[in-house]
């Protein structure tokens, strides 16, 4: 067993700057990652990081605009969390040595990015993921952090008491790739959960194979709400070959869509007659989704944007990373042809429930990142709104864990009497009951009954145990259902049915499927019969965990009838603000996912954010 | 002669870009065009299909297998995948295909398929590429799919990454310069030149490409090597730290398995897939460290 104060799970942006920040308050950390740090998938950034720096924009507007962006979903006091924190926390990666693109006066660039009133879009050429991922490395290995990296955590070491207010996080239990060899990690101060995204839940992505919501799915066996699911992101211009990202920085610079038809349907169409190219990624996801529809795309499956008329001086300066993306992976050259774009699955706006301190509802449990939803993006969020989220978030779950006092958060979490239950939606499905192993929040979450063990070394010890069990299960079977597989099928269903466009009919149709999926999984096994570095292995843990979020995206897209930020419903194609101003929250409860609502949160320190129609 | 394999220079710069084509003049009506278009689409698309290969075009793989655990695979081996091939498929797609369709055992190392997570380095057909970059139309077959040489294997296509990462860390890859500027919110100023000047070298993503391809690297286990010698060239030609730090960086890359082993050979730069100049910035610093000793000696 290994044994530190706080343990960060994933090292990405979120979890290298949870680390930092552990470390910076005198805490013995330890990461524990599945890749080496400097392959996890915020390394794939490109647009930039938004920060209020310079003189004509402050916080205020940034909050403005994100809360717009949101559709008003979002939390006030998260929202101006990040709007407040975010330019020191910019500035610090630049003290840091990251090579940010200059003004001639030597100070770092920013740019217009979708939905922002000020260019306050801080970047680095188009590869500022890249940067901000090797800057935070960099300062783990000079603090001298110990990473454990190749170790896949398999599930959290959490009491069972009834109510998971009531529950404490201990540890996690995970393996070593390389070796095979399952192990505990004991944290005596906090565990902080940053493993990204679960794109991989869809088969057209930006996102990385590695992006499969284990966080996630760890996090909601062991009792914490996931919040918002339904709001998934569709970036406007990917790849159609390989759903590689074409960032939105093309469009900050002046990049224009056209339709077959050479038409500039952004505006031509009416999609957004102010804001056109440059409106939300909802809005023009959907824009471009319409004219294939109707007919006006190219070979009917994609619209082209073109970048051409920026001259190659600017175009390599600025946007260089893109020739090389569009060069290798869809074979354009973008200084002399325009390059085929269609909407991708991008980014998970909801996640695991935090406070604006990354807590959860669990004890010494903490989530930050694209993992988490502390509800900074409500219903839709901002390009190089993420960026920002990773180091402001991070850093707070660190300081925190370690024990720094950030004062008492506004946001409450976990299940309270008085938010509003609705567990009764009516559903084609009852989802969880097909059984997946484990087939109940109490199997997943170990058992020492009271919840009264001295220090959790028991609590631990047993949950390493029940991995072990599970590993030999899963490799002694002699034949099965691969998890690729199920992994395609279930990517079949949410790209078919929880897609830009959404309907009832659809909906239902992928959670019966996602229960097929479940079926399925109950007779996975593992071909490969070694224990170093089996992928096979990792694969399929992954694909449970893929399987757990993917029906509570479903679940949520299906009980909110309405259309906001992200979430088009056919139906119903009114935003409702009498009736949907809460967040959806979702619960693993007794063998079953439980729904109920929370209210948005609308006042900010000074002042409320009064819904309007959102217009660009 | 040392230098001249120049940076590689920006693509071809066309200095008036095409104009957006929109085709606008006494076109016919749009509903029309549209009609015309699809149907040249549709004509174009059956042509391509008439063009293309017999369906059953298949990529030859021949992929090495090893696992230390299981029997079968104890001793080095290769393993033949016939995998049918899609226009814009990548050695990376091919693996996957086989894994997926073939064999779940099949082991490598991949994540971001886009060429910035530096995880699926391989010694593809006799050299160095990343999977997911290299389209297979590129390559002859069968196409010998092996793991990077001079690293140890792990299994199949992993190696073991420690030495590389032990090498990048030595050389204290992390800005030094401990003296902020005034104010929470004031940046440490860089001009345009200076970042124009390491932009390159920022954009190494550890794949260990270029120092599995270097012979020196492959005889002398202490040598720094090409990537780690990239990134303390990164620091110590960025001009916000300054001149004492920039010193004890050079000390460092000077010693005795540091800049003055390489032979300037080009293979890493020929490598490298994100076409660092990295030979180039080895004898630069080379330079850098002759000045260095010209002021002290
Ligand atoms: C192509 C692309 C471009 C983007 N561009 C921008 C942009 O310009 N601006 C912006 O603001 N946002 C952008 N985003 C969004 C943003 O980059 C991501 O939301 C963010 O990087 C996620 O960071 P993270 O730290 O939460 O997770 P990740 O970087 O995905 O890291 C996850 C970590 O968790 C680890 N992990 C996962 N599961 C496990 C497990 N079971 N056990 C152990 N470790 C595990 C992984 O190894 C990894 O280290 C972009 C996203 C993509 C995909
Ligand atoms: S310098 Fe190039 S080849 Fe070497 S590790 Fe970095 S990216 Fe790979
Ligand atoms: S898969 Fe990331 S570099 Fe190839």
């Amino acid at each position: 067993m290994y044994e530190h104060d706080v343990i960060v799970v994933g090292a990405g942006g979120a979890g290298l700057r949870a680390a930092i920040a552990a470390h910076e308050a005198g805490a013995d950390v330890a990461m524990v990652t599945k890749l080496h740090p400097v392959r996890s998938h915020t390394g794939a950034a490109e647009g930039g990081i938004n920060a209020a720096l310079r003189e004509g924009d402050d916080w205020e507007l940034h909050a403005y605009d994100t809360m717009k962006g949101s559709d008003y979903l979002g939390d006030a006091p998260a929202i101006e969390t990040l709007a407040k924190d975010a330019p020191e926390d910019t500035i610090t990666l630049e003290h840091w040595g990251m090579p940010f693109s200059r003004e001639d006066d030597g100070t770092v660039s920013q740019r217009p990015f979708g939905g922002l009133s000020f260019p306050r879009t801080t970047y680095a050429g188009a590869e500022t993921g890249h940067h901000l991922l090797h800057v935070l490395y960099e300062q783990v290995v000079k603090r001298g952090i110990q990473v454990y990296d190749e170790w896949f955590v398999m599930n959290l070491a959490v009491t069972d008491e009834p109510d998971p207010n009531d529950r404490t996080c201990h540890g996690v239990v995970a393996y070593d790739v390389q070796s095979g060899k399952v192990e505990g990690f004991k944290a005596n101060n906090g565990v902080i959960i940053a493993t990204g995204g679960p794109g991989q839940a869809f088969d057209h992505t930006t996102n990385a194979v590695s992006c499969t919501g284990d966080g996630q799915a760890m996090a909601y066996r062991a009792g914490v709400p996931l919040e918002d699911m339904e709001f998934v992101q569709f970036h406007p211009t990917t790849l159609p070959s390989t759903g590689v990202l074409i960032s939105e920085g093309v469009r900050g610079e002046g990049g224009i869509l056209y339709n077959e038809d050479g038409e500039r349907f952004m505006f031509e169409h009416g999609y957004a007659n102010n804001a056109g190219e440059l409106a939300s990624r909802d809005v023009v996801s959907r824009a471009e989704l319409t004219e294939v529809n109707e007919g006006r795309g190219v070979n009917d499956e994609y619209v082209h944007l073109d970048m051409r008329h920026l001259g190659s001086e600017r175009i390599l300066d600025r946007l260089e990373n893109i020739l090389h993306l569009a060069e290798d992976f869809e074979g354009v050259d973008g200084l002399i042809e325009p390059m085929p774009v269609k909407p991708g699955q991008h980014y998970e706006m909801g996640g695991i429930e935090t406070d604006e301190n990354g807590k959860t509802c669990v004890d010494g449990l903490y989530a930050a990142g694209e993992c988490a939803c502390v509800s900074v993006h409500g219903a839709n969020r901002l390009g190089g709104n993420a960026l920002p989220e990773l180091v402001v978030f991070g850093k707070r779950a660190g300081y925190h864990a370690a024990g720094k006092d950030l004062g008492e958060a506004e946001i409450e979490t976990g299940y309270t009497d008085d938010v509003e239950d609705e567990t009764e939606a009516d559903l084609p499905i009852t989802p969880g009951e097909a059984g997946i192993e484990p087939v109940s929040a109490s199997e997943s979450v170990a058992t020492d009954g009271s919840g009264q063990v001295a220090g959790g070394d028991a609590l631990l010890e047993q949950a390493v145990e029940a991995e072990r069990e599970r590993v030999d299960r899963l490799m002694e079977k002699e034949s099965g259902t691969k998890h690729a597989d199920i992994r395609s099928k279930l990517q079949d269903a949410m790209t078919r049915d929880v897609n830009v466009f959404r309907e009832e009919e659809g909906l239902k149709r992928a959670l019966k499927e996602i229960q097929e999926c479940r079926e399925l999984y109950q007779d996975v096994y593992v071909e490969d019969p070694s224990r170093t570095f089996n992928t096979d292995l990792q694969m399929t843990y992954e694909t449970r965990n893929l399987i757990d979020v993917a029906e509570t995206i479903t679940l949520g897209a299906l009980v909110r009838n309405e259309f906001r930020g992200a979430h088009w419903r056919l139906e119903n194609q009114i935003r409702d603000d009498e009736n949907w101003l809460k967040h959806t929250l979702i619960s693993w409860n007794g063998g079953k996912p439980s729904i109920w609502y929370r209210p948005v949160i609308l006042e900010g320190e000074d002042k409320t954010y009064e819904p309007k129609v959102r217009s660009y | 002669m040392s230098t001249q394999q120049q940076q590689p220079e920006e693509p071809e710069t066309q200095e008036s870009p095409v104009e957006g084509e929109p085709e606008t003049e006494s076109a016919p009506e749009p509903q029309q065009r549209r009609l015309e278009r699809k149907r040249l689409g549709q004509a174009q698309r059956e042509q391509a299909e008439a063009e293309a290969e017999p369906e059953e075009t298949k990529v030859h793989l021949k992929v090495f297998r090893y696992d230390p655990e299981v029997e079968a695979k104890q001793e080095p081996r290769f393993d033949d995948y016939y995998v049918p091939y899609e226009r814009g498929m990548t050695v990376l797609d091919a693996l996957i295909y086989a894994r997926d369709e073939f064999d779940s055992s099949l082991t490598f190392r991949h994540s971001c398929r886009q060429a910035i997570c530096g995880s699926d380095a391989f010694f593809v057909n006799g050299s160095q590429h990343l999977g997911c970059k290299t389209q297979l139309s590129e390559l002859e077959q069968p196409v010998r799919i092996e793991p990077l040489p001079h690293q140890e294997v792990v299994k199949d296509l992993v190696v073991d990454m420690d030495h590389f990462y032990d090498q990048m860390h030595s050389v204290e890859p992390y800005m030094q310069q401990e003296d902020l500027p005034d104010g929470d919110l004031e940046e440490f100023r860089q001009s345009r030149e200076n970042r124009e000047k390491i932009k390159m070298s920022t954009r190494c993503i550890w794949c260990g490409a270029c120092m599995s391809s270097c012979n020196i690297a492959a005889g002398d286990n202490q040598y720094l090597g090409p990537a780690a010698i990239n990134k303390a060239y990164r620091f110590a030609m960025d001009e916000r730290e300054d001149e004492e730090i920039k010193e004890h960086r050079l000390r460092i890359i000077e010693q005795e398995h540091g800049v003055w082993r390489c032979q300037t050979q080009f293979s890493c730069t020929e490598v490298c897939p994100k076409d660092i100049p990295l030979t180039e910035h080895i004898q630069e610093l080379k330079r850098e460290a002759v000045k260095k000793n010209l002021k002290f000696w």
